[in-house]
Protein backbone atom coordinates (compact mmCIF):
# COMPACT_ATOMS: atom_id res chain seq x y z
CA UNK A 1 0.00 0.00 0.00
CA UNK A 2 2.78 1.90 1.14
CA UNK A 3 4.58 1.30 -2.60
CA UNK A 4 0.93 2.74 -4.13
CA UNK A 5 1.52 5.61 -2.67
CA UNK A 6 4.82 6.29 -3.17
CA UNK A 7 4.84 5.58 -6.92
CA UNK A 8 1.86 8.01 -6.78
CA UNK A 9 3.84 10.47 -4.89
CA UNK A 10 6.49 10.36 -7.72
CA UNK A 11 3.88 10.78 -10.53
CA UNK A 12 2.08 13.82 -9.59
CA UNK A 13 4.83 15.59 -8.22
CA UNK A 14 7.09 15.01 -11.52
CA UNK A 15 9.81 13.51 -9.82
CA UNK A 16 12.46 14.74 -12.36
CA UNK A 17 15.05 12.00 -11.53
CA UNK A 18 12.05 9.30 -11.96
CA UNK A 19 11.08 10.76 -15.09
CA UNK A 20 14.61 10.90 -16.73
CA UNK A 21 15.42 7.56 -15.59
CA UNK A 22 11.67 6.21 -17.25
CA UNK A 23 12.19 8.49 -20.36
CA UNK A 24 15.68 6.33 -21.17
CA UNK A 25 14.06 3.40 -19.99
CA UNK A 26 11.23 3.67 -22.80
CA UNK A 27 13.98 5.65 -25.43
CA UNK A 28 16.42 2.58 -25.07
CA UNK A 29 13.39 0.05 -25.39
CA UNK A 30 11.83 1.54 -28.37
CA UNK A 31 15.04 2.07 -30.50
CA UNK A 32 16.01 -1.30 -29.64
CA UNK A 33 12.50 -2.84 -30.16
CA UNK A 34 12.03 -0.65 -34.23
CA UNK A 35 15.92 -2.00 -34.53
CA UNK A 36 14.58 -6.13 -33.85
CA UNK A 37 11.41 -5.22 -35.46
CA UNK A 38 12.82 -3.94 -38.89
CA UNK A 39 15.77 -7.37 -38.49
CA UNK A 40 12.93 -9.54 -36.94
CA UNK A 41 9.80 -9.13 -38.82
CA UNK A 42 11.53 -9.67 -42.25
CA UNK A 43 13.60 -12.97 -40.92
CA UNK A 44 10.39 -14.36 -39.34
CA UNK A 45 8.63 -13.85 -42.84
CA UNK A 46 11.42 -15.40 -44.96
CA UNK A 47 12.52 -18.20 -43.02
CA UNK A 48 7.98 -18.87 -43.04
CA UNK A 49 7.73 -18.57 -47.03
CA UNK A 50 11.23 -19.93 -48.28
CA UNK A 51 12.27 -23.54 -48.58
CA UNK A 52 15.64 -24.38 -47.86
CA UNK A 53 18.05 -27.25 -46.27
CA UNK A 54 18.34 -26.08 -42.73
CA UNK A 55 15.53 -23.80 -42.55
CA UNK A 56 13.59 -25.97 -39.86
CA UNK A 57 17.48 -25.70 -37.75
CA UNK A 58 16.78 -21.96 -38.09
CA UNK A 59 13.75 -21.81 -36.98
CA UNK A 60 14.55 -23.94 -33.85
CA UNK A 61 17.19 -22.23 -33.38
CA UNK A 62 15.23 -18.95 -33.15
CA UNK A 63 12.79 -20.79 -31.04
CA UNK A 64 15.67 -21.61 -28.50
CA UNK A 65 16.95 -18.13 -28.68
CA UNK A 66 13.51 -16.56 -27.12
CA UNK A 67 14.67 -18.26 -24.11
CA UNK A 68 17.87 -17.03 -24.08
CA UNK A 69 19.24 -15.51 -20.38
CA UNK A 70 19.19 -12.10 -20.25
CA UNK A 71 22.70 -11.80 -17.62
CA UNK A 72 23.93 -14.23 -20.74
CA UNK A 73 23.59 -11.50 -23.43
CA UNK A 74 24.51 -9.27 -21.10
CA UNK A 75 28.04 -11.12 -20.80
CA UNK A 76 28.51 -11.66 -24.38
CA UNK A 77 27.99 -8.39 -25.59
CA UNK A 78 30.13 -6.67 -22.79
CA UNK A 79 33.07 -8.87 -23.59
CA UNK A 80 32.55 -7.62 -27.29
CA UNK A 81 32.42 -3.94 -26.24
CA UNK A 82 35.03 -4.29 -23.69
CA UNK A 83 37.69 -1.69 -24.34
CA UNK A 84 39.63 -5.30 -24.43
CA UNK A 85 36.80 -6.64 -26.74
CA UNK A 86 37.16 -6.36 -30.61
CA UNK A 87 34.29 -4.17 -30.95
CA UNK A 88 36.11 -1.59 -27.69
CA UNK A 89 37.74 0.75 -30.05
CA UNK A 90 33.68 1.74 -30.41
CA UNK A 91 33.67 3.11 -27.04
CA UNK A 92 30.04 2.31 -26.51
CA UNK A 93 30.54 0.26 -23.07
CA UNK A 94 28.72 2.29 -20.22
CA UNK A 95 26.40 3.60 -23.07
CA UNK A 96 22.44 3.68 -24.06
CA UNK A 97 23.84 2.32 -27.41
CA UNK A 98 25.52 -0.76 -25.36
CA UNK A 99 22.15 -1.10 -23.77
CA UNK A 100 20.26 -0.97 -26.93
CA UNK A 101 22.94 -3.20 -28.51
CA UNK A 102 21.91 -5.94 -26.01
CA UNK A 103 18.21 -5.84 -26.16
CA UNK A 104 18.45 -5.77 -29.56
CA UNK A 105 20.52 -9.39 -29.82
CA UNK A 106 17.42 -10.08 -26.67
CA UNK A 107 14.65 -9.39 -28.61
CA UNK A 108 15.45 -9.88 -32.03
CA UNK A 109 14.98 -13.64 -31.84
CA UNK A 110 11.34 -13.21 -29.82
CA UNK A 111 10.18 -10.82 -32.71
CA UNK A 112 11.55 -13.35 -35.25
CA UNK A 113 10.14 -16.85 -33.65
CA UNK A 114 6.40 -15.46 -33.01
CA UNK A 115 6.41 -13.33 -36.32
CA UNK A 116 7.57 -16.72 -37.93
CA UNK A 117 4.56 -18.87 -36.88
CA UNK A 118 1.90 -16.25 -37.41
CA UNK A 119 3.12 -16.00 -40.84
CA UNK A 120 3.02 -19.96 -41.01
CA UNK A 121 -0.14 -19.87 -40.37
CA UNK A 122 -1.32 -17.30 -43.08
CA UNK A 123 1.19 -18.80 -45.86
CA UNK A 124 -0.64 -22.10 -45.60
CA UNK A 125 -3.82 -20.04 -46.86
CA UNK A 126 -2.02 -17.71 -49.28
CA UNK A 127 0.66 -19.29 -50.83
CA UNK A 128 -1.27 -20.30 -53.84
CA UNK A 129 -3.01 -17.17 -54.71
CA UNK A 130 0.46 -15.22 -53.97
CA UNK A 131 2.24 -17.78 -56.45
CA UNK A 132 -0.66 -17.38 -59.06
CA UNK A 133 -0.46 -13.72 -58.63
CA UNK A 134 3.56 -13.76 -59.29
CA UNK A 135 4.84 -12.33 -56.00
CA UNK A 136 7.55 -13.98 -54.95
CA UNK A 137 10.69 -13.40 -52.92
CA UNK A 138 11.05 -10.03 -51.23
CA UNK A 139 7.68 -8.24 -52.39
CA UNK A 140 6.09 -11.72 -50.98
CA UNK A 141 7.57 -11.15 -47.73
CA UNK A 142 6.12 -7.25 -47.84
CA UNK A 143 3.34 -8.71 -49.12
CA UNK A 144 2.78 -11.66 -46.15
CA UNK A 145 4.19 -8.77 -43.61
CA UNK A 146 1.22 -5.93 -44.46
CA UNK A 147 -1.39 -8.79 -44.84
CA UNK A 148 -0.70 -9.56 -40.70
CA UNK A 149 0.28 -6.60 -39.54
CA UNK A 150 -2.87 -6.68 -36.72
CA UNK A 151 -1.40 -10.04 -35.69
CA UNK A 152 1.99 -9.11 -35.87
CA UNK A 153 1.93 -6.27 -33.27
CA UNK A 154 1.45 -8.84 -30.61
CA UNK A 155 4.94 -9.88 -31.31
CA UNK A 156 6.04 -6.33 -31.36
CA UNK A 157 4.31 -5.96 -27.88
CA UNK A 158 5.89 -9.34 -26.73
CA UNK A 159 9.25 -7.58 -27.95
CA UNK A 160 8.83 -4.45 -25.89
CA UNK A 161 7.65 -6.57 -22.48
CA UNK A 162 11.00 -8.19 -22.39
CA UNK A 163 12.94 -4.74 -23.25
CA UNK A 164 11.39 -2.55 -20.85
CA UNK A 165 11.36 -5.39 -18.21
CA UNK A 166 14.70 -6.56 -18.40
CA UNK A 167 17.33 -6.05 -16.05
CA UNK A 168 20.30 -8.76 -16.61
CA UNK A 169 21.68 -7.56 -19.71
CA UNK A 170 21.75 -3.44 -19.49
CA UNK A 171 23.43 -3.49 -15.72
CA UNK A 172 26.19 -5.33 -17.28
CA UNK A 173 26.72 -3.70 -19.84
CA UNK A 174 25.46 -0.28 -19.25
CA UNK A 175 27.02 0.09 -15.67
CA UNK A 176 24.00 1.28 -13.92
CA UNK A 177 25.37 4.88 -13.74
CA UNK A 178 23.63 7.75 -12.39
CA UNK A 179 22.52 9.88 -15.19
CA UNK A 180 23.73 8.62 -17.93
CA UNK A 181 23.15 4.52 -18.16
CA UNK A 182 20.08 4.13 -15.25
CA UNK A 183 16.89 3.07 -16.77
CA UNK A 184 13.26 1.66 -14.63
CA UNK A 185 14.57 -2.27 -13.32
CA UNK A 186 18.87 -1.09 -12.41
CA UNK A 187 17.40 1.53 -10.28
CA UNK A 188 15.33 -0.84 -8.63
CA UNK A 189 17.62 -3.48 -8.33
CA UNK A 190 19.77 -0.87 -6.80
CA UNK A 191 17.19 0.41 -4.38
CA UNK A 192 16.30 -2.96 -3.58
CA UNK A 193 20.10 -3.56 -2.38
CA UNK A 194 19.74 -0.13 -0.63
CA UNK A 195 17.17 -1.63 1.21
CA UNK A 196 14.23 1.10 0.17
CA UNK A 197 11.97 -1.86 -0.87
CA UNK A 198 9.18 0.32 -0.64
CA UNK A 199 10.44 2.68 -3.13
CA UNK A 200 11.81 -0.05 -5.33
CA UNK A 201 8.38 -1.55 -5.37
CA UNK A 202 6.70 1.85 -6.20
CA UNK A 203 9.44 2.16 -9.08
CA UNK A 204 8.12 -1.21 -10.26
CA UNK A 205 4.63 0.07 -9.87
CA UNK A 206 5.55 3.20 -12.16
CA UNK A 207 6.97 0.29 -14.91
CA UNK A 208 4.26 -2.05 -14.67
CA UNK A 209 2.02 1.12 -15.55
CA UNK A 210 4.28 2.24 -18.43
CA UNK A 211 3.87 -1.18 -19.67
CA UNK A 212 0.16 -0.91 -19.05
CA UNK A 213 -0.36 2.28 -21.28
CA UNK A 214 1.73 0.89 -24.05
CA UNK A 215 -0.43 -2.35 -24.37
CA UNK A 216 -3.77 -0.46 -24.24
CA UNK A 217 -1.89 2.19 -26.48
CA UNK A 218 -1.14 -0.26 -29.44
CA UNK A 219 -4.12 -2.59 -28.85
CA UNK A 220 -6.66 0.28 -28.98
CA UNK A 221 -4.61 1.29 -32.49
CA UNK A 222 -4.97 -1.80 -33.91
CA UNK A 223 -8.68 -2.17 -33.03
CA UNK A 224 -9.33 1.50 -34.30
CA UNK A 225 -7.68 0.63 -37.36
CA UNK A 226 -9.18 -3.15 -38.13
CA UNK A 227 -13.02 -1.68 -37.60
CA UNK A 228 -12.29 1.56 -40.32
CA UNK A 229 -11.06 -1.37 -42.31
CA UNK A 230 -13.64 -3.31 -42.46
CA UNK A 231 -16.40 -0.49 -42.07
CA UNK B 1 13.72 4.48 -42.66
CA UNK B 2 13.70 8.11 -41.54
CA UNK B 3 12.06 7.47 -38.53
CA UNK B 4 14.95 4.64 -37.84
CA UNK B 5 17.57 7.36 -38.93
CA UNK B 6 16.48 9.34 -36.32
CA UNK B 7 15.92 6.65 -33.86
CA UNK B 8 19.90 5.85 -34.12
CA UNK B 9 20.63 9.12 -33.83
CA UNK B 10 19.37 9.79 -30.80
CA UNK B 11 20.84 6.89 -29.79
CA UNK B 12 23.96 7.71 -30.37
CA UNK B 13 23.57 11.09 -29.13
CA UNK B 14 24.78 10.52 -25.66
CA UNK B 15 28.81 10.49 -26.67
CA UNK B 16 31.57 10.48 -23.83
CA UNK B 17 32.75 14.00 -22.99
CA UNK B 18 36.49 14.98 -22.91
CA UNK B 19 36.30 15.49 -18.89
CA UNK B 20 34.44 12.27 -18.29
CA UNK B 21 36.06 9.28 -16.47
CA UNK B 22 34.35 6.14 -15.39
CA UNK B 23 35.14 5.05 -12.11
CA UNK B 24 35.19 0.83 -11.37
CA UNK B 25 33.85 0.99 -7.64
CA UNK B 26 33.00 -1.72 -4.85
CA UNK B 27 29.30 -1.05 -3.87
CA UNK B 28 29.72 0.42 -0.50
CA UNK B 29 30.39 3.92 -1.34
CA UNK B 30 27.58 4.09 -3.79
CA UNK B 31 24.98 2.24 -1.95
CA UNK B 32 25.75 4.34 0.96
CA UNK B 33 24.99 7.30 -0.75
CA UNK B 34 28.75 8.73 -0.61
CA UNK B 35 29.13 8.97 -4.05
CA UNK B 36 26.16 11.28 -4.25
CA UNK B 37 27.53 13.61 -1.82
CA UNK B 38 31.30 13.75 -3.03
CA UNK B 39 30.79 13.88 -7.03
CA UNK B 40 29.01 17.47 -7.50
CA UNK B 41 31.53 18.75 -4.95
CA UNK B 42 33.94 17.20 -7.32
CA UNK B 43 32.37 18.32 -10.49
CA UNK B 44 32.48 22.32 -9.06
CA UNK B 45 35.78 21.81 -8.26
CA UNK B 46 37.58 20.63 -10.79
CA UNK B 47 35.17 20.04 -14.07
CA UNK B 48 35.70 16.25 -14.01
CA UNK B 49 32.31 14.25 -14.74
CA UNK B 50 32.59 10.79 -13.15
CA UNK B 51 30.80 7.73 -14.20
CA UNK B 52 30.22 5.46 -11.34
CA UNK B 53 30.24 1.42 -12.13
CA UNK B 54 29.63 -0.25 -8.96
CA UNK B 55 30.32 -3.80 -8.64
CA UNK B 56 31.74 -6.06 -6.26
CA UNK B 57 35.42 -5.22 -5.54
CA UNK B 58 36.56 -8.74 -7.64
CA UNK B 59 34.26 -8.05 -10.48
CA UNK B 60 35.46 -4.28 -10.51
CA UNK B 61 39.31 -5.18 -10.61
CA UNK B 62 38.80 -7.81 -13.58
CA UNK B 63 36.66 -5.04 -15.36
CA UNK B 64 39.93 -2.37 -14.77
CA UNK B 65 41.63 -4.94 -16.16
CA UNK B 66 39.93 -4.92 -19.55
CA UNK B 67 40.66 -1.16 -19.47
CA UNK B 68 36.92 -0.61 -18.83
CA UNK B 69 37.67 2.59 -16.62
CA UNK B 70 39.74 5.32 -15.28
CA UNK B 71 40.73 4.81 -11.61
CA UNK B 72 40.23 1.68 -9.55
CA UNK B 73 38.54 2.69 -6.18
CA UNK B 74 37.80 -0.98 -4.20
CA UNK B 75 39.00 -2.52 -0.37
CA UNK B 76 40.72 -5.75 -0.83
CA UNK B 77 44.48 -4.26 -0.16
CA UNK B 78 46.56 -7.11 -1.75
CA UNK B 79 45.06 -7.18 -4.55
CA UNK B 80 45.07 -3.87 -4.91
CA UNK B 81 48.75 -4.03 -4.48
CA UNK B 82 49.02 -6.81 -7.35
CA UNK B 83 46.73 -5.24 -9.54
CA UNK B 84 49.47 -2.19 -9.33
CA UNK B 85 52.42 -4.50 -9.46
CA UNK B 86 51.26 -6.50 -12.47
CA UNK B 87 51.52 -2.82 -13.97
CA UNK B 88 47.39 -2.71 -14.67
CA UNK B 89 47.65 0.40 -11.68
CA UNK B 90 49.81 3.87 -12.19
CA UNK B 91 49.86 3.82 -8.12
CA UNK B 92 47.78 3.24 -4.78
CA UNK B 93 47.39 5.14 -2.12
CA UNK B 94 44.92 5.26 0.92
CA UNK B 95 42.08 6.92 0.44
CA UNK B 96 39.85 5.86 3.49
CA UNK B 97 38.56 3.64 6.32
CA UNK B 98 35.88 2.22 8.11
CA UNK B 99 35.34 -0.99 9.81
CA UNK B 100 33.14 -4.37 9.05
CA UNK B 101 31.08 -5.18 11.68
CA UNK B 102 28.63 -8.20 12.27
CA UNK B 103 25.18 -8.04 11.92
CA UNK B 104 22.54 -10.45 13.50
CA UNK B 105 19.51 -11.03 15.22
CA UNK B 106 18.99 -8.64 18.35
CA UNK B 107 18.34 -12.25 20.32
CA UNK B 108 21.74 -13.05 19.39
CA UNK B 109 21.37 -16.75 19.79
CA UNK B 110 24.99 -17.32 19.53
CA UNK B 111 25.95 -14.82 22.10
CA UNK B 112 28.55 -12.93 19.42
CA UNK B 113 27.79 -9.56 21.15
CA UNK B 114 29.63 -11.42 24.26
CA UNK B 115 32.63 -12.78 22.08
CA UNK B 116 36.42 -11.40 22.72
CA UNK B 117 37.31 -11.20 19.63
CA UNK B 118 35.95 -11.58 15.85
CA UNK B 119 37.58 -15.22 16.09
CA UNK B 120 35.69 -16.09 19.00
CA UNK B 121 33.03 -14.39 17.79
CA UNK B 122 32.83 -17.11 14.37
CA UNK B 123 33.58 -19.65 16.20
CA UNK B 124 30.21 -19.35 18.38
CA UNK B 125 28.04 -18.60 15.30
CA UNK B 126 29.66 -21.93 14.35
CA UNK B 127 28.79 -23.78 17.47
CA UNK B 128 25.12 -22.39 18.05
CA UNK B 129 24.36 -24.25 14.74
CA UNK B 130 23.42 -20.31 13.44
CA UNK B 131 23.18 -19.53 9.93
CA UNK B 132 25.58 -17.36 8.55
CA UNK B 133 24.78 -15.20 4.99
CA UNK B 134 27.81 -14.88 3.01
CA UNK B 135 28.24 -12.66 -0.14
CA UNK B 136 29.89 -15.38 -1.47
CA UNK B 137 31.09 -13.19 -4.98
CA UNK B 138 34.67 -12.10 -4.79
CA UNK B 139 34.05 -9.08 -3.28
CA UNK B 140 36.26 -6.94 -0.72
CA UNK B 141 33.85 -8.05 2.04
CA UNK B 142 33.54 -11.86 0.95
CA UNK B 143 37.72 -12.16 0.75
CA UNK B 144 37.71 -10.10 4.44
CA UNK B 145 35.13 -12.93 6.00
CA UNK B 146 36.87 -15.60 4.71
CA UNK B 147 40.39 -14.81 6.04
CA UNK B 148 38.80 -14.54 9.36
CA UNK B 149 36.93 -17.83 8.95
CA UNK B 150 40.19 -18.78 7.81
CA UNK B 151 41.53 -17.56 10.95
CA UNK B 152 39.08 -19.00 13.07
CA UNK B 153 40.29 -22.58 11.85
CA UNK B 154 36.90 -23.05 10.12
CA UNK B 155 35.80 -24.36 6.88
CA UNK B 156 32.48 -23.01 6.23
CA UNK B 157 32.25 -24.39 2.75
CA UNK B 158 31.84 -27.75 4.71
CA UNK B 159 28.03 -26.51 5.47
CA UNK B 160 27.82 -24.31 2.33
CA UNK B 161 23.42 -24.57 2.10
CA UNK B 162 22.83 -25.83 5.40
CA UNK B 163 24.13 -22.88 7.93
CA UNK B 164 26.81 -21.37 5.57
CA UNK B 165 24.60 -19.12 3.24
CA UNK B 166 26.72 -18.00 -0.26
CA UNK B 167 23.90 -15.52 -1.51
CA UNK B 168 26.46 -14.79 -4.68
CA UNK B 169 25.17 -11.56 -4.50
CA UNK B 170 25.96 -7.91 -3.64
CA UNK B 171 26.14 -6.38 0.13
CA UNK B 172 22.56 -4.97 -0.05
CA UNK B 173 21.07 -8.01 -1.36
CA UNK B 174 23.40 -10.37 1.35
CA UNK B 175 21.86 -8.39 4.12
CA UNK B 176 18.10 -8.57 2.83
CA UNK B 177 18.50 -12.36 3.12
CA UNK B 178 20.01 -12.23 6.40
CA UNK B 179 18.07 -10.18 7.78
CA UNK B 180 14.95 -12.11 6.45
CA UNK B 181 16.40 -15.46 7.92
CA UNK B 182 17.61 -14.25 10.73
CA UNK B 183 21.07 -14.70 9.90
CA UNK B 184 24.55 -13.51 10.78
CA UNK B 185 26.13 -11.27 8.57
CA UNK B 186 30.02 -9.73 8.49
CA UNK B 187 29.15 -6.20 6.38
CA UNK B 188 30.75 -2.90 5.86
CA UNK B 189 29.75 -0.22 8.47
CA UNK B 190 28.39 2.05 5.74
CA UNK B 191 26.59 -0.04 3.83
CA UNK B 192 24.78 -1.22 7.05
CA UNK B 193 24.22 2.35 8.93
CA UNK B 194 22.47 3.51 5.35
CA UNK B 195 20.66 0.28 4.60
CA UNK B 196 16.97 0.52 4.97
CA UNK B 197 15.66 -3.16 5.71
CA UNK B 198 17.35 -3.48 9.16
CA UNK B 199 14.16 -5.16 10.33
CA UNK B 200 15.17 -6.92 14.00
CA UNK B 201 18.87 -7.30 13.26
CA UNK B 202 21.42 -4.44 14.18
CA UNK B 203 25.29 -4.68 14.65
CA UNK B 204 26.08 -7.38 17.72
CA UNK B 205 30.19 -7.12 17.27
CA UNK B 206 32.27 -4.30 16.25
CA UNK B 207 35.18 -2.56 16.83
CA UNK B 208 38.08 -4.82 17.02
CA UNK B 209 41.64 -3.74 15.00
CA UNK B 210 40.69 -7.44 13.08
CA UNK B 211 37.56 -5.31 11.36
CA UNK B 212 39.66 -2.77 9.56
CA UNK B 213 38.08 -2.19 6.76
CA UNK B 214 40.93 0.05 4.13
CA UNK B 215 39.48 1.40 0.69
CA UNK B 216 42.19 2.05 -2.10
CA UNK B 217 42.19 4.01 -4.74
CA UNK B 218 44.23 3.37 -7.95
CA UNK B 219 44.45 5.68 -11.31
CA UNK B 220 44.38 3.01 -13.95
CA UNK B 221 47.56 2.43 -16.07
CA UNK B 222 47.08 4.73 -18.94
CA UNK B 223 50.17 2.93 -20.93
CA UNK B 224 48.42 -0.42 -20.38
CA UNK B 225 45.14 1.20 -21.47
CA UNK B 226 45.67 3.83 -24.07
CA UNK B 227 41.73 4.87 -23.81
CA UNK B 228 42.24 6.13 -20.30
CA UNK B 229 41.76 9.70 -19.56
CA UNK B 230 45.05 9.88 -17.36
CA UNK B 231 44.76 13.56 -16.44
CA UNK B 232 41.11 13.77 -15.79
CA UNK B 233 41.86 10.42 -13.53
CA UNK B 234 44.58 12.41 -11.79
CA UNK B 235 42.78 14.98 -11.25
CA UNK B 236 40.12 12.94 -9.35
CA UNK B 237 42.38 11.28 -7.59
CA UNK B 238 44.23 14.08 -6.54
CA UNK B 239 40.99 16.06 -5.26
CA UNK B 240 39.86 12.70 -3.35
CA UNK B 241 43.47 12.83 -1.82
CA UNK B 242 43.64 16.55 -1.25
CA UNK B 243 42.86 18.41 1.95
CA UNK B 244 39.88 19.23 0.32
CA UNK B 245 38.57 15.82 -0.66
CA UNK B 246 39.39 14.33 2.91
CA UNK B 247 37.43 16.49 4.68
CA UNK B 248 34.61 16.22 2.53
CA UNK B 249 34.54 12.71 3.20
CA UNK B 250 35.03 13.24 7.11
CA UNK B 251 32.08 15.39 6.78
CA UNK B 252 29.60 12.56 5.02
CA UNK B 253 26.97 11.47 7.38
CA UNK B 254 24.11 9.36 7.51
CA UNK B 255 21.70 9.29 10.51
CA UNK B 256 23.94 11.38 12.59
CA UNK B 257 26.94 9.00 11.80
CA UNK B 258 30.36 9.39 10.35
CA UNK B 259 30.64 6.51 7.24
CA UNK B 260 34.04 7.08 6.41
CA UNK B 261 37.54 8.21 8.16
CA UNK B 262 40.29 10.03 6.48
CA UNK B 263 43.28 7.92 6.28
CA UNK B 264 46.17 9.29 8.99
CA UNK B 265 48.48 11.57 7.27
CA UNK B 266 51.34 9.73 8.98
CA UNK B 267 50.07 6.65 6.79
CA UNK B 268 50.21 8.56 3.39
CA UNK B 269 54.13 8.15 3.42
CA UNK B 270 54.35 4.68 4.81
CA UNK B 271 51.80 3.45 2.42
CA UNK B 272 53.32 5.01 -0.63
CA UNK B 273 56.19 2.67 -0.63
CA UNK B 274 55.39 -0.07 -2.64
Amino acid sequence: MNALAEAFRLIITLDPDLFEILWLSIRVSLIALVIAAVIGLPLGTWLAITRFPGRKFCILLLNALMGMPPVVVGLIVYLLLSRSGPLGWLGLLYTPSAMIIAQVVLITPIIAALSNQVIENLHQEYSDTFYSMGITGRRAVVAYLVDARYALTTCILAGFGRAIAEVGAVIIVGGNIDHVTRVMTTAIALETSKGNLTLALALGTVLLTLSLLVNALVIGVREYAAERQYA
Amino acid sequence: MKHLVIFVALAFSTHTLADTIIVQSTTSTQNSGLYDYLLPLLKKDTGVQVNIVAVGTGQAIKNAMRCDGDVLLVHARSDEEKFVADGYGEYRRDLMYNDFVIIGPKADPANVAGAGDVIEALRRIRQAGARFASRGDDSGTHKKERSLWQAAAIDPDAGSGQWYLETGSGMGATLNTGVSLGAYVLSDRATWISFANKQDSTILFEGKPALFNQYGIIPVNADKCPNVNREAANTFTQWLLSETGQAAIAAYQVEGKQLFFRTPARLHSTIELK
